[in-house]
């Protein structure tokens, strides 16, 4: 591991001002995926700073019915709240999807969406990986594929050695969660404090597969807002994955029914939590039954690129995405009803 | 780059001067000399390195001590006081939940920590009811404790004392 300094300031905007004025800093909160990158050769800083104690771990609730999460409140403290299992099954349905135990205790709620993808040449420092060395190419592309994107890729068949190239998804069940509850960010950053919807925190890989997210270097997620969902509606996470507890999405769903709307958010399929606006748009005001859901997800993957690869490739993800959609608005739409 | 901090490890204050990239892990085993959590992955994948921390269990290996300076951790160790074996120990003693040991610390301090865990009424991936209060079912231990790997594979009887010691008749 490379030698780096650490430091501990007393408040969010000193962190925010120490980073900012360092360009090989990063904060630390639980550390959960900064440390293995440490070790792993993935992230080099000089400075590591830490901000664990820095920001909120209280859950508040807010003037319009929703909640306010401090971005130090852990992912066992958030999935375990009272007014988050109630009000936003989803959200806690998400986290307790993910990780183990012992990971959730660590892990933030501002650190989990900006943990890193879990794609194997990403965390293979001797691979080459645009989002590790940009430039260097991909090494994914025609490789192993299970595990990468079928959406919202650089190129429609991606060429291994562009400098765009990148298949790998996003790892987090929290963020798709929080897609689909059109959360709020609040960040601190250099030039003051600003509020990022979440659908546009994350970014496809576009020219720039090294960066996931729109934050600028030095900006800090303080809190993380829910508004109130629309009163009736019932919401729930569905994930699919290798292993029957602690294993990262194949592919997973986040969904929102309420009368005459269906929200939905996908995990497993792209660069980012994917919310299916065209599937959503398509079942806006209609029937629900499953016949209607298969065709707005047939709406929503028809720019879906399956990666061929030595492990037969990734196209199982189209119907299974699909599968899993309608069986997660059926049972939604059956709740409602009973 | 050296750091100096104050643990707290099983009861005892420790003080040392760390370099700034020692885990939680290593500072334990290298440089206090407690060698109950085990090193298995280093990568936060096998459970091994399980500790509390500050009363959660928590993954030693992921942790940089300098980022825990004031901590106390109790390992599998401590959970010993004056000698007599904690309810989860002594349960994995009756129901032969071991085979080589080496998980053995880690499987432990997780336990403690998922009996905490369900008596604050979390709930987990295995619970039907996300507002009802959890159950020390087999699902559900097996689902909290699904972070701790077992190359000798005595699930069948970790499982079976982790509920005896959390009070399940069976």
């Amino acid at each position: 591991m490379k030698p780096f300094a650490f430091a501990r300031p007393a408040d969010a905007a000193e962190a925010v001002a120490t980073v900012a004025t360092e360009p090989r800093a990063v904060f630390l909160a639980g550390g959960t995926n900064l440390v293995d990158h440490l070790k792993l050769g993935v992230a080099r800083p000089d400075l590591v700073v830490d901000v664990r104690r820095l920001t909120s771990r209280e859950i508040t609730d807010t003037a319009d019915g929703g909640l306010r999460i401090g971005a130090a409140v852990t992912n066992s403290e958030l999935a375990a709240d009272r007014r988050v299992r109630e009000r936003y099954p989803v959200l806690a349905q998400a986290l307790l999807a993910g990780a183990t135990g012992q990971l959730r205790n660590l892990a933030t709620t501002g650190g989990n969406p900006l943990q890193r993808t879990r794609c194997v040449y990403f965390q293979d420092v001797s691979t080459p990986c645009n989002k590790r060395e940009p430039g260097s190419g991909c090494s994914a592309v025609g490789g192993y594929t299970r595990y990468h994107a079928i959406l919202g890729t650089s190129a429609a068949l991606p060429d291994p050695t562009a400098p765009e190239t990148c298949i790998a998804t996003h790892p987090s069940d929290m963020a798709v969660a929080l897609a689909v509850l059109d959360a709020q960010v609040q960040v601190l950053g250099p030039a003051g404090a600003r509020t990022i919807p979440f659908a546009e925190l994350h970014r496809l890989p576009g020219d720039d597969p090294s960066r996931d997210t729109v934050l600028e270097h030095g900006e800090l997620i303080t809190a993380i807002d829910l508004p109130p969902l629309p009163a009736g509606a019932r919401s729930a996470y569905r994930k699919v994955r290798d292993r029957a507890s602690y294993a990262f999405a194949l592919v997973s769903v986040a969904a929102v029914v309420a009368d005459g709307e269906v929200r939905l958010a996908l995990g497993g399929v792209a660069h980012k939590p994917w919310r299916a606006s065209r599937a959503e748009e398509a079942l806006r005001g209609g029937p629900v039954a499953d016949d209607a859901v298969r065709h707005a997800m047939d709406v929503e993957l028809t720019t879906a690129q399956p990666q061929p690869g030595v492990d037969g490739g990734n196209g199982f993800k189209i119907p299974l995405v699909t599968r899993t959609v309608v069986a997660t608005v059926r049972d939604l739409t059956q709740e409602t009803q009973a | 780059m050296d750091a100096d901090i104050t643990l707290t490890v099983d009861g005892a204050q420790q003080r040392l001067t760390v370099d700034t990239r020692t885990t939680l892990l290593d500072a334990l085993r290298e440089r206090i000399g407690n060698t109950s959590p085990k090193k298995g992955c280093d990568h936060g994948q096998c459970g091994a390195c399980t500790v509390l921390l500050d009363g959660d269990r928590a993954l030693s290996c992921l942790a940089l001590a300098v980022a825990h300076d004031g901590a106390e951790i109790t390992t599998a160790d401590g959970l010993a006081a004056d000698g007599e074996l904690h309810p989860v120990q002594q349960a994995f003693l009756e129901r032969d939940a071991f085979q080589c040991g080496y998980c053995t610390p880690g499987q432990v301090c997780s336990a403690v920590g998922v009996l905490d865990e369900v008596r604050r009424g979390w709930p987990s991936h295995a619970s039907q009811d996300l507002t009802a209060d959890p159950e020390l079912s087999h699902d559900e231990v097996a689902e909290r404790m699904s972070g701790n790997l077992c190359r000798c594979g005595a699930y069948a009887n970790i499982v079976p004392a982790v509920r005896q010691a959390g009070g399940v008749q069976a």
